[in-house]
């Protein structure tokens, strides 16, 4: 059977350092096996986030090789096994332990977007009619397993740290998601242009190539949220009827 | 003195999956303050995997459906043994609670006049599984968590409940600690729901994630609560079985839904080769029957493969016991077929069944659309847990609510596919309504200092043994064990083995030891988790033992036989004096007439 060594981040806060650790491995495993099996031989407190292991959850995050993956899906038999491989936590949010981030500025990013607010339900028993067509465009968004791996790449983020002023691209395929939803009569434009800053994002695709749901975030998410929002704010007769309804 | 963080709320939720999210919303939604404890990240809890669908008599697709006919597909399906009365409320409750996801945001696939479209699932008569391709799941947890957040519950995320605390007879609280920095938390609250979902880590393989250590089942057992069917454990008949690091995932029902075959290496369709009697007026006389059921003719009756879990799950052990399964100890469960029916069969795969072409294409290099896959029984389910009263879903214990997988009653001796997400929705929301009825009408609690300490002692004691081994080896040991003793096909002399393996098990977890810090350590939530494996490896060993007949989903090869003494009868797993774990067999609740008639009807 083949060796492989795995270059692990170990550490918290504080700081931390890469730790070889070389193992067997046996076909089929993915980088979560190998993390697992270190865990259960080797150093039994090292820390790592995982539920499914299935790629559904979305806890797994992590750049393997420099590549923002989710662990429970990388196949070895996908990566140079004659190099160390490395795993490290994501770089974009504050290290709890070793491949542990702390995620949480993305839930409270969340709460700041105006919820769902339906239409008047269609029939009299209160419920809905719509077509397959229109809800097949927002359940591509509604796919989203919350890896933040897209949050991971963007520079918006990683290197600019606008995290006060802009919501990243998971949430705009979250803020896509209920202003396309067909039911949906919320106005979520001008938080997206002003608190949520939709207008950093220049569209460099980064988001969308690191997707595990292969979600189309700047083609189907982002490029028609700027243009609604281009739309509402910048037509001059929209620009007008603002004016009168006294919103800036 | 221990140093610990308190927290106050009306009723705390424990569980952030499908069942405690609703339960959560439906007591803010009651005026009480309501905080949420979870072991994961919202929105990751095990309900998140759930792929084929909620089931609900909508009636959207066959107009034949209704509520009397769910229910009497539940109680066919439970053996009968389920609590008559939570089959009825959860049939009846189930279409509104389904409508009130799409109220809060959900998208559900579409039939096309527009409303919910349905699917079939094993045991259910009608297609009658709401679904979104093969992620309802998904689907579910998002709307109830984005809906959630805007409802002022309080949410402590990554924190794990090692015990219930309580004020005399009554539940007070609850006390834990938070994953990331290892502090320790105190939640004083009238009321506790628990919705902690199942047990599958007692096993090796499983469909589920390292959350399922049966807590909820143990906290309330060391509480004082009583466990009921704790010997009805579900394999799911189709878990992936190569390569190996991916044993046990889940291959939804929603393959042979949509029209997939299981084969022997012989390529016979060995399904057609054992019909129960149960069920031969319901199941299709020839392959071409079977096909067109799938393809929603009414007329046409459903194909062997979609029979209940329990019988399927067993089929598939005989075949690869008598040689006749696939290379890697599995059978062939084939969707590929399809394409002698269908024009753009391959594009229609991967539409319907999306995450399933994914997960082999990438976990295992297989095209689902052209070749077929390799699948053997998985645990999946306990239909066992936590005894409650089936309109409130209080338990023995005074304010102490269970709900979702971790509650018992409703599915008998075997769970239809579908009726557990439901069963969250429905439950979920009668737990949280009555869990906030509870706290308003009953006075203050306070909980024992004593007690809380003893708690904090207790959970940093593997940090003060010196030498002992490590959490790990035991957990592997008691999977093994429980997967060859206690699995899907049981005999006396390994139950006993097992039992007697049990004692030597728990004496190791007292030695065990783990190093670092309280941060983030796995080594030691997953010794502080054993605690709870242990505690419902025993009672489903005690009641396996104890149930010397087959049925549903617990299946003894010395007494392959339904036996008639056992038809109306639970065994139920209490703490004795002494603390040891006790069992007794109790009467099984009457079905009123009125619900026998259904039964009778729908036969
Ligand atoms: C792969 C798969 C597919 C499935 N597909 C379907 C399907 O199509 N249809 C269907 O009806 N059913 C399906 N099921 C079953 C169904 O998904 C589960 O039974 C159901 O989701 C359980 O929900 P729950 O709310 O009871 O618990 P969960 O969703 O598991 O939530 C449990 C919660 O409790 C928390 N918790 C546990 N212990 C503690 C503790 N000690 N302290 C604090 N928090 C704790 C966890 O963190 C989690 O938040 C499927 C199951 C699997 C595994
Ligand atoms: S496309 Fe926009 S959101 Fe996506 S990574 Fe680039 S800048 Fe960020
Ligand atoms: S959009 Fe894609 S990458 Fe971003 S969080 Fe969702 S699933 Fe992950
Ligand atoms: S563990 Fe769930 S996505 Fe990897």
């Amino acid at each position: 059977m083949a060796t492989a060594t795995f270059r692990v981040w170990r550490g918290d806060a504080k700081g931390g350092k890469f730790q070889d650790f070389v193992m067997e491995v046996a076909p089929g495993m993915v980088v979560l096996d190998a993390i697992h099996e270190i865990q259960s031989s080797q150093a039994n407190d090292l820390a790592v986030r995982w539920n499914c292991k299935a790629g559904k959850c979305g806890s797994c995050s992590a750049e393997i090789n420099g590549m923002p993956k989710l662990m429970c899906m990388t196949r070895l038999s996908q990566l140079p096994l004659e190099k160390p491989i490395t795993v490290e936590p994501m770089r974009s949010f504050p290290l709890v332990k070793d491949l542990v981030t702390d995620v949480s500025w993305n839930f409270r990013v969340k709460e700041q977007i105006k919820p769902f607010r339906p239409r008047k339900p269609d029939a009299p028993d209160g419920t809905w009619r719509m077509d397959q067509k229109d809800v097949d465009r927002v359940q591509e968004f509604r796919k989203c397993i919350e890896c933040f791996l897209c949050q991971d790449v963007c520079h918006v983020l990683r290197n600019h740290h606008l995290y006060d002023q802009f919501i990243g691209p998971r949430f705009f395929v979250y803020a896509a998601a209920l202003e396309m939803h067909p039911l949906d009569v919320e106005d979520r434009l001008k938080d997206l242009r002003k608190t949520q800053g939709i207008g950093f994002c220049n569209i460099t695709k980064c988001c969308t190539k690191v997707c595990p749901e292969s979600i189309h975030i700047t083609d189907n998410a982002i490029i028609p949220l700027k243009e609604r929002v281009v739309d509402q704010f910048y037509d001059p007769l929209k620009k007008l009827f603002r004016v009168f309804q006294g919103d800036k | 003195m221990a140093e610990y963080e308190t927290h106050q709320h009306d009723v705390l939720v424990i569980g952030a999956g499908g069942a405690g999210l609703r339960a959560a919303i439906e007591a803010s939604a009651a005026g009480v303050s309501v905080g949420v404890v979870t072991k994961s990240l919202l929105g990751k809890a095990h309900t998140v995997m759930a792929e084929g669908g909620i089931a609900a008599a909508l009636a959207n697709v066959d107009d034949r459906d209704n509520w009397k006919v769910h229910f009497a597909d539940t109680m066919r399906g439970g053996q009968y043994l389920n609590n008559p009365r939570m089959a009825q409320l959860h049939a009846q409750e189930a279409p509104a609670r389904v409508r009130e996801l799409e109220a809060w945001g959900a998208l559900f696939d579409r039939t096309q006049d527009g409303r919910i479209l349905q699917r079939n699932f094993g045991g259910h008569k009608y297609p009658r599984l709401a679904h979104v391709g093969d992620r309802t799941g998904l689907e579910m947890i998002r709307t109830l968590q984005d809906h959630g957040i805007h409802q002022g519950i309080d949410v402590h995320m990554e924190c794990t409940i090692v015990t219930l605390l309580k004020d005399g007879d009554r539940v007070a609280g609850a006390f834990g600690y938070d994953r990331e920095r290892g502090r320790f938390k105190l939640f004083q609250a009238k009321a506790v729901v628990l919705a902690t979902g199942g047990i599958g880590r007692a096993y090796k393989v499983t469909s589920n994630s390292w959350e399922y250590t049966g807590d909820g089942l143990a906290l309330a057992y060391h509480a004082g609560a009583t466990l009921m069917d704790m010997e009805f454990v579900q394999f799911h008949p189709t878990g992936m079985v190569w390569p190996p690091s991916v044993r046990g995932i889940l291959v939804t029902e929603g393959v042979r839904g949509e029209g997939g075959i299981l084969l022997n290496k012989d390529k016979r369709r060995f399904m057609f080769d054992d019909i129960p009697p149960l069920y031969k007026n319901q199941t299709a006389d020839n392959p071409e029957e079977g096909w067109r059921y799938t393809q929603g003719d009414k007329n046409a009756k459903r194909p062997p493969e979609l029979l209940t879990r329990d019988h399927v799950a067993r089929c598939i052990v005989r075949e690869v016991k008598e040689g006749r399964g696939s290379p890697h100890g599995g059978v062939f469960l084939d969707i590929s077929w399809i394409k002698e029916k269908l024009p753009n069969a391959a594009e229609h795969i991967k539409k319907k069944l999306p995450s399933m072409y994914h997960q082999f294409k990438q976990l295992a290099d297989i095209d689902i659309t052209q070749e077929p896959m390799e699948v053997g029984p998985t645990v999946h389910y306990v239909m066992g847990g936590v005894r409650v009263d089936a309109d409130t879903q209080m338990s023995d214990v005074p304010g102490l609510f269970a709900a979702g997988e971790c509650g018992a009653g409703l599915h008998g001796a075997n769970r239809l596919g579908g009726n557990s997400l439901s069963d969250l929705l429905v439950f979920g929301k009668r737990a949280g309504e009555y869990a906030a009825c509870f706290a308003k009408e009953h006075s203050a609690v306070s909980v024992n200092p004593d007690e809380v300490e003893a708690a904090a002692r207790q959970a940093l004691e593997p940090f003060e043994r010196e030498s002992g081994e490590g959490p790990f080896q035991v957990q592997h040991d008691l999977q093994n064990m429980m997967q060859d003793w206690v699995g899907i096909v049981r005999r006396e002399e390994e139950l006993e083995k097992a039992l007697s393996q049990i004692p030597v098990l728990w004496e190791r977890w007292r030695k065990v030891s783990v190093g670092g810090n309280r941060e983030y350590n796995p080594g030691w939530h997953t010794a502080l988790d054993l605690r709870n494996l242990l505690t419902v490896s025993e009672a489903i060993t005690r009641a396996a033992l104890e149930r010397k007949e087959s049925r549903g989903a617990h299946f003894r090869d010395d007494y392959p036989a339904k036996d008639e003494s056992f038809a109306k009868v639970h065994m139920t797993i209490r703490k004795g004096p002494d603390g040891e774990m006790r069992i007794s067999r109790e009467p099984a609740s009457e079905i009123p007439a009125d619900l026998q008639q259904i039964i009778e009807e729908m036969k």
